[in-house]
Parts: structure tokens; sequence; C-alpha cells
């Protein structure tokens, strides 16, 4: 059955307190070159058919908050 | 004036609700179960605080579909007085009741102490009698309210800010704000716990002066 995986991930203009924590981890472990970090999710559904319509009615609907966060999504098998 | 008290798996504020309404409030109160469909015999809602399916995907986003909501929609559709606290604010966001969203607070810690409220306004039911600043609890990791510069501009126009942080934005929220109404002004969340705030035994009665607008609601 074909896999689609849907990543999302706050808005760019929001804050993402949690990736800025993990940024400042990052250098004091010396990985200096990072200059931002952002944190998302990753939700993989299993479905029997792929309609692109569902699913982008699924994450607009459910799997994302369009007033804080944006999601793509690539079938991956 | 009988108010419901939804109860979702992983509410916790449900009983100090039910408790503050029926025995300090003055009101009468009973549980409504989230797969329930019927809100007869109930003259206004309240959505209670907690951790509402165990926060899944984004606070209150699988508690906003369950089955009672829709039956809460239209109820607020009609005119009918919903209250959402803490979670119960979450939930009312995520289900479309309110705009905007609850984000995670910008300093990343759980915060658990008493704010003092400043009313933006006092139209609608909820905050007619709301005269003077309130302090009420908070207890809340996703507190930070958020919006688009659209919807905030919608917010203002309307008068739909019910109330701000007064003294320290502690969350970060856009505005300072704390609490939220529908442009009709008979659904109100807010992220402060009215219903732990009813008796001087808990530290306040503040929660009173926002909660008597149960009793001025014509019913029936």
């Amino acid at each position: 059955m074909p896999v689609v995986r849907v990543s999302v991930t706050l808005k760019p203009s929001l804050l993402d307190s949690a990736g800025r924590t993990v940024a400042d981890a990052l250098h004091r472990q010396s990985f200096t070159e990072v200059t931002d970090v952002r944190i998302g999710k990753l939700i993989e559904l299993q479905v029997t058919e792929v309609d692109e319509a569902r699913i982008r009615q699924m994450c607009a609907d459910l799997l994302a908050n369009p007033v804080i966060e944006d999601f793509s999504y690539e079938v991956v098998r | 004036m009988k108010v419901a008290v939804l109860r979702f798996p992983g509410s916790n504020c449900d009983a100090d609700a039910l408790h503050a309404l029926r025995r300090d409030v003055g009101v009468d109160a009973d549980y409504v179960w989230q797969t329930d469909t019927s809100l007869d015999g109930f003259d206004a809602v309240w959505v209670p605080g907690g951790f509402s399916y165990g926060d899944y995907l984004r606070c209150g986003a699988m508690a906003a579909r369950a089955p009672i909501m829709s039956t809460v929609r239209d109820f607020a559709g009609r005119g009918g007085l919903v209250i959402g606290a803490c979670n119960g604010f979450q939930v009312l966001c995520e289900s479309g009741l309110l705009p905007g969203a609850l984000v995670r607070n910008v300093k990343q810690r759980f915060i658990c102490q008493n704010v003092v409220l400043e009313p933006a306004t006092q139209r609608g039911p909820w905050m007619a009698g709301v005269n003077r600043t309130i302090t009420l609890p908070i207890a809340h990791g996703e507190g930070r309210f958020v919006c688009s510069p659209e919807t905030l501009k919608e917010l203002q126009d309307n008068d739909q800010i019910a109330f701000r942080y007064a003294s320290e934005n502690v969350n970060g929220s856009t505005e300072a704000i704390a609490g939220v109404m529908n442009a009709t002004g008979n659904v109100l969340g807010l992220m402060p716990h009215p219903e732990r705030a009813t008796r001087d035994l808990v530290g306040g009665t503040d929660g009173l002066l926002l909660l008597q607008a149960l009793k001025m609601v014509r019913t029936g």
C-alpha cells in the first residue's frame, strides 16, 4: 500500500522557541555553522490509494493547523 | 441556568469547574461526555482545562473533533453561552469557534502562578460585569496566543479581545492577549482558570466576577 509522508512545520513568521534552544545547544557543542533550527512533525499515512486532493484536505483539516503551521507531503512508496 | 461541563479523555479541571459552578457560583451543572451529541436542557457550555487526548497532534486538536463539538458549534451559533479555560480555550480555537491558536510559551516552560488580567472590553454577556482588573491562576505550557496580522486587526476592530496580561506578558502572547471572544461575544476562551478562584480558601474570588455572567443571563 502507498505511504504518504506529511511534514508539518511552524510558520516561518512564528518563533520556534524549541528550535532556538536546540540551536543554542548545537552551538555549545561547536556546531557553529548552524544558523537556525526549526522543529516540526513527521506523519506517515498508509493509504489504499493516493488522491492528492484528499491528502491536502487531511492536512488542512486536521494534520496541520493553518493558523500556525505549514505542511508538505510526498508519496514515498 | 444549567451548565454542561464537557469531559474528554484527559480533562482534569472538569471536577473543579462543576464544584465551583454548583457551590460558589450557585448555578446548576452536570457533566456531558465527549461522545454525547445532545445539549438538551443546558443553557451554557464549559470546556474544561486539562490535557485532552494527551495533547496528541496539537493541544485541543483531538477534542475539537469529538462528536459533542459539532453540537457545541450549533449551540454557539444560536447564541448559547460557551466558555473554555486553558485547554478549553485551545479546544475552542482548534474547533474554529474562536480565532487564533495557542503555542508553546516563549520561555519554553510550564508556568503555574497567579496573573493580573486587564479586561479589554465590557462587551457581551461574559464581559459585561468585569469592570476592574482581576487576579486568576494560570497553569500552562502552551498558552502563547498567536494569530495572523489580519486576524489581529479583526479582533481589534470587532472588540473581540477580552483579557490582556496586565503586569507581565508571561507567555509571550501577541499583544499580551489572555482571552478572546467570537464576534458575537457569546463564546469566550481564556488561558487563566476562573474556576480556581471562586473562594478565599483557594486564594481568591475574582473568578466570580467573570462567572457571575451565568446568573445574569435569562434562560429558557
